[in-house]
């Protein structure tokens, strides 16, 4: 029972890194750049859902909402002003700038909400309780999950089924032949972004219900995370950033419980060396030859 | 030719920068230090609102000695900011010390402070190693084995036979001071731990393997030897869990009401030890409360009461050394070490404080409950 508990804690976890790495896993995956500001953009969602919670007496799922219009537009925003006049410039110029944009989204917001944190009320209360209450889940445990399949479900048959999919493959395998095609490159990045951006304002409301302590460095950490289970599942892979991110969140529950607390960040990062020895490409990731 | 006429360029600018600290104007420096934004925040300000007060209050008095107050800010950082924030004030003419606030900086500026020779009085910051072989270091709270060994007691005295639970951050002095002292007092006391779990810094967010083991090893009792933001993310996932042990927490629990829209109902039954409570009846405390609240608009906590009393301890301190205000930090170091054991001050945080040479002080500690999102003595 006791291992139960400790599961179903690892896979709400995971699937709150899964959320966050479906949005660094798109990003990566069409535009080819590291969106390391990612992790910020779901801090920026977390006050702005709790703001219109808190101060317009919004209900929950109209402030995550709330939160997703107004992260779209950021993430437009940010690409749009970062990262599209770098897009003929090398990717460690892009990268350098990602994290810019990072610190200029934590700094604003120490700038605008201050340094003490904040609590987040969590946009669904109370506990299924299971075995004669031995076992509990949180509901917003269950909504994460349920969040975070539908998500990844959603976004593989867009990308898979969809024109504007089909449109963002082909930048992902070649945004020359693409625009010759006829293909808007720069629209269809930006799609990605707005996408990308609504996703980290839903992994912003869950995060915080999750751990109800908001302040500006609260997505640094599970960016982090998440990037992590992203390169796990394999980089650009939908299903793999969703394996990895449950992978991820299992594996530090139950090494946290089984093994030992403080271990538990390093023993997540050990296992992700040992993958990427044996399978570099990662879980699912696409292996390409390169021709030399 | 030009090497000299640069050194006395930069002589001149020395003696310059040096002038205005040359206490011409009659009144003593006193430089506050203390996490003023960031996560710890809560304290450093509430200790520099309640230091104002008093200050205020001694310069309208007639009090023979009057202050000058400025607060630095260091973010409760051990590091660079400490002791840059420590400079600033030194820059500015401080000639003793009331911070820092927090254990952390406080080790760090207690060593410079001591290599200097200024004296320093902590209203907060709680570890041993602050004021360990440091004769310049004083403290106005309790220190964390105090806390600790008063925790256990407490538990043997009025939870007799309860299964307690400790979860503390192993990364932070504070935290693991207590827990230490605690663990091996309640073996002393018989007070049975059943279980024991740990987080860092990067780990502070999730609470849920720690909430199930306690609840697994039967806890009803938790002991939460940490800060309250980590504290209020134990309290919602625990809530989350449908898991209802007592919660008692120590000083560092202190501020969990005020923040930013905290569901006080979660705290409601929550124990924390500390030596002020808002509600007490004396005229001292019911004056400080109601300019604290005049002044800030809430209730002060007892970082706040600690501050307060700082400024009178170190006036108090002055006095019998005889001090003035043309003497240099350093002079007035070794004037005010020798009294400090001699000293008897009645404070908000407790009557007839006195103190060990080593600059542990020694006061009575007492809990508190949170009864309807305020503090009472259970």
């Amino acid at each position: 029972m006791k291992f139960l508990a400790y599961l179903v804690s690892g896979i709400s976890l995971g699937s709150i890194y899964a959320i966050i790495a479906l949005g660094y896993t798109m990003v990566y995956g069409i535009a080819k750049m590291l969106n390391f500001a990612h992790g910020d953009v779901i801090m920026v969602g977390g006050y702005i859902s709790f703001l219109a919670a808190t101060n317009l007496g919004l209900p929950a799922l109209l402030s995550v909402l709330v939160a997703m219009a107004f992260c779209t537009v950021l993430g437009i925003l940010i690409e749009g002003l970062a990262y599209r006049p770098l897009r003929s410039a090398p990717s460690l110029a892009v990268l350098i700038t990602a994290i810019g944009v990072s610190y200029f989204l934590q700094n604003a917001a120490l700038l605008i909400f201050g340094a003490n944190p904040k609590a987040y009320t969590p946009v669904v209360s109370g506990t299924l309780k299971l075995f004669d209450g031995q076992l509990s889940i949180s509901y917003v445990s269950i909504v994460t999950v349920v969040c975070c399949v539908v998500i990844m479900l959603a976004l593989t048959a867009f990308t898979g089924k969809t024109r504007m999919g089909k449109a963002m493959r082909a930048c992902s395998e070649d945004k020359g032949a693409a625009q010759l095609m006829g293909i808007n490159v720069n629209r269809t990045i930006s799609l990605t972004f707005a996408i990308g951006s609504a996703l980290a304002a839903v992994a912003g409301a869950l995060l915080c219900s999750f751990s109800p302590t908001l302040m500006p460095t609260t997505g640094s950490m599970p960016g982090i995370k998440a990037f992590t289970a992203a390169v796990f599942g394999g980089i650009g892979s939908i299903p793999g950033a969703f394996i990895g991110g449950i992978l991820l969140g299992v594996i530090e529950a139950l090494s946290r419980a089984y093994i030992s607390t403080q271990l538990s960040n390093s023993i997540v990062f050990a296992v992700l060396i040992i993958i990427l020895l044996v399978r570099p490409a990662g879980l699912m990731g696409k292996r390409t030859q390169e021709k030399v | 030719m030009k090497k000299s006429l640069a050194l006395i360029l930069a002589l001149t600018l020395v003696f310059a920068l040096a002038a205005p600290a040359a206490f011409a104007d009659g009144t003593f420096k006193i430089g506050g230090q203390g996490p003023l934004t960031g996560g710890a925040a809560i304290y450093g300000n509430a200790v520099m609102n309640a230091a104002q007060i008093a200050v205020d209050e001694i310069n309208a008095s007639d009090s023979a000695i009057k202050f000058e107050f400025q607060a630095q800010d260091d973010e409760a950082d051990s590091g660079d900011k400490a002791i840059n924030a420590y400079n600033t004030l030194m820059d500015w003419g401080m000639q003793i010390l009331l911070g820092p606030v927090t254990s952390g900086s406080g080790i760090t500026v207690a060593a410079q402070a001591y290599d200097e020779r200024t004296f320093l009085l902590t209203p907060s910051g709680s570890s041993v190693d602050l004021i360990a072989d440091k004769d310049n270091a004083f403290q106005v709270c309790f220190t964390d084995p105090n806390q600790g060994i008063a925790s256990a007691d407490y538990f043997a005295d009025n939870f007799a036979g309860a299964k307690v639970a400790v979860i503390y951050r192993n990364d932070d002095a504070y935290s693991q001071g207590i827990r230490d002292t605690f663990v091996k007092e309640a073996a002393d006391k018989g007070v049975s731990v059943v279980y024991e779990g740990t987080f860092t810094d990067a780990t502070s967010t999730d609470f849920n393997v720690q909430l199930t083991a306690a609840r697994d090893a039967g806890a009803d009792l938790l002991f939460l030897p940490i800060y309250y933001t980590p504290a209020s993310v134990i309290l919602q996932q625990a809530n989350q869990m449908g898991y209802k042990p007592t919660f008692f927490g120590v000083d560092g629990m202190d501020g969990i009401l005020t923040v930013e829209n905290f569901d006080t109902s979660l705290a409601e039954g929550v124990y924390l030890l500390t030596p002020f409570s808002a509600d007490a009846e004396d005229a001292r405390t019911q004056a400080f409360v109601a300019e604290y609240q005049k002044r800030y608009g809430e209730i002060p906590n007892q970082f706040a009461a600690d501050g307060y009393d700082a400024v009178y301890i170190i006036k108090a301190a002055l006095e019998a050394a005889n001090c003035t205000p043309d003497m240099s930090p350093a002079d007035i170091c070794e004037a005010v070490i020798p009294v400090m054991t001699t000293l008897k001050v009645d404070g908000v945080t407790g009557e007839g404080m006195t103190w060990a040479a080593t600059g542990e002080v020694s006061k009575a500690p007492m809990a508190i409950v949170i009864k309807d999102g305020a503090y009472v003595t259970p």
